[in-house]
């Protein structure tokens, strides 16, 4: 009996495991999944929830429910991964196993105590995150009382899961204040690490547009150095100082600790991987999907469903003994919800940059890229149904795994 | 991707002015690359960093994150954005005549 293990069973883990549990042989191969949480959490609504629109009960579901029935569920924390004796050790019960094929999908965490002050004084106080359930729930509890100040919102430093999340946040918090009738009482920064509001050049530049008109200052290339809780200032390495009566931080994101621990990370410790065939660059028995490596895709769970296909293909080629393809071309596609009931599309890979045009969806588009839209908001709204029912399953999307050009104004 | 001229030589670059063919740099282009990033001068510390994240591209492929940089060149992340002002990585990736830094997605 030949073992496939999964480590961790978010998106990218929970997916692969349905995948293949439809493509192994149950009499040759048993699939065994480790995660440390019985709780499944759906990421992407933690954003809605310091706003009110999303609760707990939306982004929570039980693991077991969307893992099929073959696949063996373990939950506990990872000791040590021994990738040279293709080997894992577990806390609970201090259980080995041995493995034939391992895929990580340990998945990218916040470190706020990587900034100097960030947890020391202020923390969940007037300083919050909204990447846990927990800072988007301490956060959601300050804004129910907030009469208004200074908010501060500043990423750490790149890379972070969903990029665009700190826009959304903003934007939707733009919106927020409006309802509530304090928005003239409120001064909004962003302060990024980046030389605009985004990554990508097109992108950037029309998202920071749009930060402009809704009264969004915007702070480029500030790097934190530390916060200073007694003077409640953030301070940049180049000695700039923001102040700030709310702070809401992006920690630094790094990957599991247990892939620190075990020698297989970079610097951030995320796996280093072929960025099209996503197996490792050291052990050709493992693969890695989703946030855990170090390919230099957005850590989004729109990219982990794109790296889905390529991942699975390639371990199925492995087994037989055929090179895996360099078909993963870094694809992302976002929804990103700008307030008002509007959202707005980006799609792009490794070479192209988000462009504007159409993205034509059978069955539903087309929605308009780049450009606010209240189609895209109500896309962005319909992909939670659509994450637990069939994203998660590995069912069939219709859309492709690579990039396409058709529908955007190059 | 277009072509244009530093010190004297034709190099490609692309369309952020990045150079994307390491092996057309030299020193002279550097300091000219460093002029256009506000740097007037660049000293032997200057150097040092350039020169790791030369060494460190040519093993890897692409340029180092700021992270690489402060670990493998042994500089302190409050000396490096003295030495390259704001964005120190990219900074130093254009001025090292690689790409950009891949942390930057």
């Amino acid at each position: 009996m030949k073992t496939f293990l999964i480590l961790g069973a978010g998106t990218g883990g929970t997916m692969v495991a349905n995948k293949m549990a439809q493509h192994l042989d149950p009499r040759e191969w048993r699939i065994i999944i480790v995660d440390r949480d019985e709780n499944h959490y759906y990421q992407p609504g933690f954003l809605f929830i310091p706003f009110g629109i999303y609760s707990t009960a939306d982004v929570i579901k039980p693991k077991r429910n969307f893992l099929p029935p073959q696949v063996e569920v373990i939950f506990s924390d990872i000791e040590l991964i021994e990738p040279d004796e293709n080997r894992v050790r577990l806390v609970k019960g201090e259980r080995v196993i041995h493995y034939d094929y391992l895929v990580i999908a340990t998945g990218a965490h916040l470190k706020p105590e990587e900034t100097p002050g960030l947890v020391d004084g202020g923390w969940y106080k007037n300083i919050f995150d909204f990447y846990t359930l927990e800072g988007a729930s301490a956060l959601s509890r300050a804004f129910k009382f907030w009469k208004g100040g200074r908010m501060v919102v500043n990423v750490v430093e790149m890379p972070i899961k969903c990029p665009v999340a700190p826009l959304e946040f903003l934007f939707l918090a733009d919106w927020f204040f409006h309802e509530r009738g304090i928005r003239d009482k409120v001064d909004i920064t962003f302060a990024t690490p980046l030389p605009g509001a985004f990554t990508k050049p097109r992108a950037s530049s029309i998202l920071g547009n749009i930060l402009a008109e809704k009264n969004i200052h915007l702070e480029p290339e500030f790097n934190i150095m530390e916060v200073d809780n007694d003077k409640q200032v953030i301070r940049s390495y180049d000695e700039r100082e923001i102040e700030y009566d709310l702070l809401v931080t992006i920690p630094t994101n790094m990957g599991a600790d247990v892939i620190g621990r075990s020698g297989m990370g970079d610097e951030l410790q995320f796996v280093p991987v072929n960025k099209h065939t996503l197996q490792s660059n050291q052990w050709e028995n493992v693969w890695v999907i989703g946030d855990a490596s170090n390919a230099p895709a957005s850590k989004a769970g729109s990219v982990a469903h794109f790296m889905l296909d390529v991942l699975v293909e390639n371990i199925l080629r492995h087994m037989e003994g055929l090179e895996p393809q360099p078909k993963f071309d870094g694809h992302a596609n976002c929804f990103i919800e700008s307030g008002f009931e509007k959202g707005i599309l980006i799609d792009f890979n490794y070479e192209v940059e988000p462009l504007p045009g159409k993205f034509p969806l059978p069955g539903f588009g087309p929605f308009s890229l780049l450009k606010e839209s209240a189609v895209n908001h109500w896309g962005k709204m319909m992909f939670r149904w659509i994450y637990w029912n069939m994203l998660l399953k590995g069912e069939e999307m219709p859309f492709e795994s690579q990039m396409t050009m058709a529908g955007k104004w190059a | 991707m277009t072509t244009r001229e530093i010190a004297g030589k034709t190099v490609e670059v692309n369309e952020e002015g990045f150079m994307t063919d390491p092996s057309q740099w030299d020193k002279e282009i550097a300091v000219e690359l460093a002029k256009e990033e506000g740097i007037p001068e660049l000293t032997p510390a200057h150097w040092k960093i350039i020169e790791f994240c030369r060494q460190s591209a040519a093993k890897t492929g692409a340029a180092p994150t700021l992270r690489n940089i402060t670990i493998g060149a042994g500089v302190s992340t409050k000396e490096l954005f003295a030495l390259f002002p704001k964005g120190p990585a990219k900074k130093v990736a254009r001025i090292s005549g690689l790409g950009k830094p891949e942390g930057c997605v």
